[in-house]
């Protein structure tokens, strides 16, 4: 058991020395720019009015003619320190509040587990 | 202790039984209006005619204009001669309704306790045509609509005056309206009060959501929309698809006992179809 938090600190420095020294080449831009593709990708199927259709209800950054009918998503990462939080509601936003009028996008099958995934990641940058 | 317990709790559930039974859709009433004059104190009772427009002063204006030369006189028109063209055996449809068919359109729905069923005005007309030897016409628009919108305008003033009349299957329907009203359904998990009665007033993306109290007064509704009329029934089972419902049929008993409830709740209310809507 001891040896344990041991295992993990030197795990922990290695992805950390992993981490700095990808800040350096090329690599690390790669990276980068795939983490900012699975936040544009969430992005755009947040806005698809055949996918998330979120704009029908949410006002969210860079969206146009946002609806009033759920609160602005602003400040998601304050609102939801846990992220897994922020995925059940988006999966099925019935279990906080049963009359809740927002789809249960994940419960119902309205949008696929990956594109959620992808969903969370944009609106964690709100 | 335990025995009395009981009795008192058996009283308890009997009076609140016949409490229910009584207070029924009288009480329903009351408290739909009340709901409506907490979310929007402002708004006239006899406002909520003018569906979304009651509550949008922007788009109210812009509707107001359009009211001035109404694209459904027409359909007036073509809908008089209808009515007042005689079928093959000689009589026409003033032969099949109180008055004449004029000024009528308040009394429907209505409970028919002889078929067992809600009656709308659709369908009464199409009884008619039935009745003395002619094919029945498609629901939802056409032809139907534009009698239908003749014979709301003939209305125009009355107020709806909808009866849930002391009968074992007219409450029945009556219920049956009410919970649709109130059930989620659809992909999208949505009832019809979610959107117009606790979100009334908000907007989904552009659209404002009229409220419930006065949806049926101005049908049939001529809608840029649709480039033409349609019945209560077209509407209903537009608002189903929205939320990746199947849409009932036109005149089932679904949309019938739906129109017998949200007619019922707009008892008090004039008449003023055909209306225009976007
Ligand atoms: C038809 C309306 C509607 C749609 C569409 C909708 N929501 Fe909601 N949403 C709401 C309402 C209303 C609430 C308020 C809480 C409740 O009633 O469930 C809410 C709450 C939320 C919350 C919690 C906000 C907070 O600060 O507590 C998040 C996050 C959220 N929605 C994300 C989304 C995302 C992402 C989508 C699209 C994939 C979406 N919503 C689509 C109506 C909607
Ligand atoms: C997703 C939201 C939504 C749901 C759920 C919904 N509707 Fe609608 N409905 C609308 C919108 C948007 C309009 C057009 C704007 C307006 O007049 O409210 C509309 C319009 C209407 C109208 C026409 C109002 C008028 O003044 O001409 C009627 C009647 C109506 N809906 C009835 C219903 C009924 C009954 C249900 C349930 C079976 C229902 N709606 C479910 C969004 C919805």
């Amino acid at each position: 058991m001891r040896t344990l938090p041991s295992i993990l600190t030197t795990a922990g420095s290695v992805l950390a020395l992993a981490g700095s020294l990808t800040l350096v080449p090329a690599p690390g831009l790669a990276a980068d720019a795939k983490a900012e593709s699975v936040v544009d990708k969430g992005k755009a199927i947040a806005f698809d009015r055949k996918k998330g259709n979120c704009l029908a209800c949410h006002q969210i950054e860079g969206g146009s003619l946002p609806g009033n009918i759920g609160p602005p998503l602003v400040a998601m990462k304050a609102r939801f320190p846990d992220k897994a939080k922020l995925r059940a509601q988006i999966w099925d936003a019935t279990k906080a509040n049963e009359n809740s009028i927002m789809p249960p996008f994940g419960r119902q099958q309205i949008l696929s587990e990956s594109d959620i995934d992808k969903i969370v990641e944009f609106v964690y940058t709100l | 202790m335990k025995k009395l317990l009981t009795i008192a709790a058996t009283l308890g559930l009997i009076s609140a039984a016949s409490v229910a039974v009584q207070a029924g859709p009288q009480q329903d009433l009351v408290e739909f209006r009340a709901y409506f004059k907490d979310r929007f104190p402002d708004v006239p009772f006899n406002d909520y005619i003018n569906g979304v427009y009651a509550i949008d002063q922007a788009s109210r204006e812009q509707w107001e204009s359009i009211e001035e030369f109404p694209p459904y006189e027409l359909n007036i028109d073509k809908g008089k001669k209808l009515f007042n063209t005689p079928f093959k055996n000689g009589k026409t449809y003033a032969s099949c309704f109180r008055n004449g068919g004029i000024g009528i359109k308040q009394d429907y729905p209505y409970y028919d306790t002889a078929k067992g069923k809600v009656v709308t005005l659709e369908a009464a007309i199409n009884e008619c045509r039935k009745k003395n030897g002619e094919e029945p016409l498609k629901w939802q628009k056409g032809a139907i609509a534009d009698i239908a919108a003749y014979m709301a305008y003939t209305s125009r003033g009355h107020k709806f005056d909808v009866k849930v009349p002391a009968d074992e299957g007219a409450l029945a329907a009556y219920e049956r309206g009410k919970h649709h009203f109130y059930s989620k359904r659809g992909q999208l998990n949505m009832s019809c009060a979610d959107c117009h009665q606790y979100n009334a007033g908000n907007r989904v993306r552009a659209d404002i959501l009229s409220p419930a109290l006065g949806h049926v007064t101005h049908f049939p509704v001529y809608r840029s929309k649709w480039g033409g009329l349609g019945t209560v029934h077209r509407r209903y089972g537009g608002c189903n698809k929205q939320v990746r419902a199947k849409p009932y049929k036109p005149q089932g008993e679904e949309y019938s006992d739906l129109e017998y409830f949200e007619s019922y709740m707009s008892n008090g209310l004039e008449l003023n179809g055909p209306g225009a809507r976007k």
